[in-house]
């Protein structure tokens, strides 16, 4: 469906704007020929409501042949051929109304004009789809961005890790208060980060990394020696900006669909580098190959992928691999440093 | 009389509440503690409990998979942290689930419940299997099939299974030229697989299309189909027509 139609009012402006170029195309029409206003006029009205309807194809031309499509000289002569054959039907219709009503030779001087207008209105309305259909896509891409942000914010608190935290927390209360508390303090600081990180377009890594760090603490308690945590991080990551929460669901993974799915638990080693402008993150844990694959383990992964695509585009990569009962995820995407700080 | 329990949790902090809280309303004796399936379906064998608290996530057997291949009657109190599927399903079938965390109030009614089913006189016999199978979120297929061969717990991947065979109150599951009894009926089985990968083709047998060789006639209105190890299974009339609208008109 043409976007004009989408609304009565954008159809009004549009009809109305070509009511305006009729007038105008009659004042046109009767500088080289004799013709009286009124004869101008019924020629040049039911010309410009014709192209009216002729100049809104473009919209599927253009779609089919996307600027920066590498097929350049399809898009032309597909674009000029359409412009050809728009421009022949307009001066058939000018001859046809000429014809009916019966005025002789009298539009033939205006013709040469006839045909320059023509084909400039339909590359004109060529250039304003291309233009329409940028504002589109471009509009879509936000849209796409803001949907994959909300969905991030809605996976980032796994139910099941909180249940389960407070189960923990209650446990420990007869038991060891001291732990308790402890444990208290860093699943408040866990879910403070979250909530505030989401906010924010990019974060340095380190602050990213700050709450992974906090989460597999607050998962220590809750497994005790069945999970056991590596971490070889460059100090050169540290500074990189990158969306927030973005490791994150990486680690939820490590836990759930791994270190949970063994008897003895196993290793969840974080490594980061710096390499060539980009920035290097790998999560790596033990799963049992056994256990049944999770419906649900595309979704967080999904989300990753889809946030560093569009902050990122081609130049982000996410490498699964899974061998020997070890699992990873690899994801590299170029360092963006923040400008320092303006010191006052 | 006092309860006899088993508290599977794969939490050492999780059981740990358990074990204080019943400690605390003194009726109920713990006789076992596991932290994984196995475990539990070991030592439900071995100490035969009234009362049987069960995590659903765990590592190696999940709690619906224990639930199979335990022998009933138990009474069977869920404990899980979030579960909005299942939650439904309990309420019909288990005796009662526990949401983490929970109060040891709550806990006492739980077991109060539980108590009372058993004191019944036919306790309304709990068919853990059937049980599973309704507390399982609906429209996820199943991945593997867990079945009990004595002690030895066989978990059969799907890919792996060729076909099931009903006999009498059991079903034998085929994989890898070797079968496994199973205490569960043909039906509640067909629900659980994947339709698009297995097919009734008879009131006992439930084919993996995978496996099929061949289709052929056997008496004027019943076939065989063929499987890729030679194993020949009746085709009923309906069978047939199932099994043309799975693979198309080449059967």
């Amino acid at each position: 469906m043409h976007p004009i139609f989408r609304n009565t009012s954008s159809m009004t402006a549009y009809l109305a704007l070509w009511i305006v170029l009729a007038g105008m195309l009659a004042a046109l029409i009767r500088v080289p020929s004799d013709l009286g206003w009124s004869q101008a006029l019924s020629v040049s009205v039911p010309m410009c409501l014709f192209y009216a309807f002729v100049c809104l194809t473009p919209w599927y031309l253009c779609r089919a042949f996307p600027l920066g499509s590498p097929r350049v000289a399809r898009l032309l002569i597909n674009q000029l051929g359409a412009a050809i054959l728009a421009c022949a039907l307009w001066i058939g219709l000018a001859r046809l109304l000429a014809f009916a009503m019966d005025l002789g030779p009298g539009l033939n001087p205006a013709v040469p004009q006839l045909i320059v207008v023509g084909f400039l209105f339909y590359l004109m309305s060529v250039a304003l789809h291309y233009a329409l259909l940028a504002v589109e896509a471009s509009r879509e891409a936000a849209l796409q961005t803001r949907d994959a942000e909300l969905r991030a914010l809605k996976s980032q608190i796994n139910p099941h890790f909180l249940f389960n935290c407070l189960n923990s927390i209650s446990a420990l209360t007869s038991t060891d208060p001291v732990r308790a508390r402890d444990m208290c303090v860093r699943l408040s600081d866990f879910l403070r980060n979250t909530l505030g990180l989401g906010e924010r377009e990019s974060i340095p890594w380190r602050e990213e990394l700050d709450l992974a760090r906090t989460y597999l603490e607050v998962e220590q308690i809750r497994f005790g020696s069945r999970l056991n945590v590596e971490m070889q991080m460059d100090e050169a990551c540290s500074e990189c900006q990158v969306p927030p929460l973005v490791l994150q669901p990486l680690i939820e993974n490590a836990i759930k669909h791994g270190i949970a799915t063994m008897v003895e638990g196993g290793t969840v080693r974080l490594q980061g580098h710096v390499e060539n402008g980009n920035l290097a993150i790998r999560v790596e844990n033990s799963f049992d190959p056994e256990a049944p694959s999770p419906r649900r383990h595309g979704l967080g992964l999904r989300n990753v992928r889809n946030r560093l695509a569009t902050r990122f585009g081609d130049a982000a990569r996410l490498n699964l691999a899974a061998a020997d009962n070890r699992y990873s995820a690899e994801m590299i995407f170029p360092c963006h440093r923040a400008n320092p700080p303006v010191t006052k | 009389m006092k309860l006899r329990a088993i508290t599977v949790d794969d939490e050492d902090l999780a059981r740990q509440i358990l074990r204080e809280y019943l400690e605390k309303t003194g009726d109920v004796e713990i006789v076992a503690e596991c932290a994984n399936g196995f475990e539990a379906v070991k030592a439900v064998g071995e100490h035969r409990p009234d009362l049987l608290f069960l995590d659903i996530q765990m590592p190696k057997l999940d709690g619906f998979e224990v639930l199979e291949l335990i022998d009933p009657p138990v009474a069977v109190i869920f404990v899980t942290a979030y579960d909005q599927y299942a939650l439904k399903a309990f309420d019909a079938a288990a005796v009662d689930y526990l949401l983490k965390p929970f109060s040891s109030e709550r806990l006492g009614k739980a077991v109060e419940r539980a108590r009372a089913l058993l004191s019944e006189p036919h306790p309304r016999a709990l068919q853990a299997a059937e049980l599973a199978a309704a507390a399982r979120p609906p429209g996820q297929a199943l991945e593997r099939v867990v079945v009990k061969d004595g002690t030895k717990v066989h978990i059969i991947p799907i890919a792996k299974l060729d076909y099931v065979e009903a006999q009498d109150d059991y079903i034998a599951l085929h994989s890898e030229k070797k079968s496994y009894l199973k205490q569960q009926t043909i039906s509640s089985v067909e629900e659980q697989l994947d339709p698009s990968r297995f097919a009734r083709v008879h009131r006992s047998y439930i084919v993996n299309l995978e496996r099929i060789a061949r289709i052929e006639p056997y008496t004027k209105d019943s076939r065989v189909a063929v499987l890729q190890d030679g194993t020949q299974l009746a085709v009923s009339r309906s069978g047939y027509a199932r099994l043309k609208e799975l693979l198309g008109d080449n059967v």
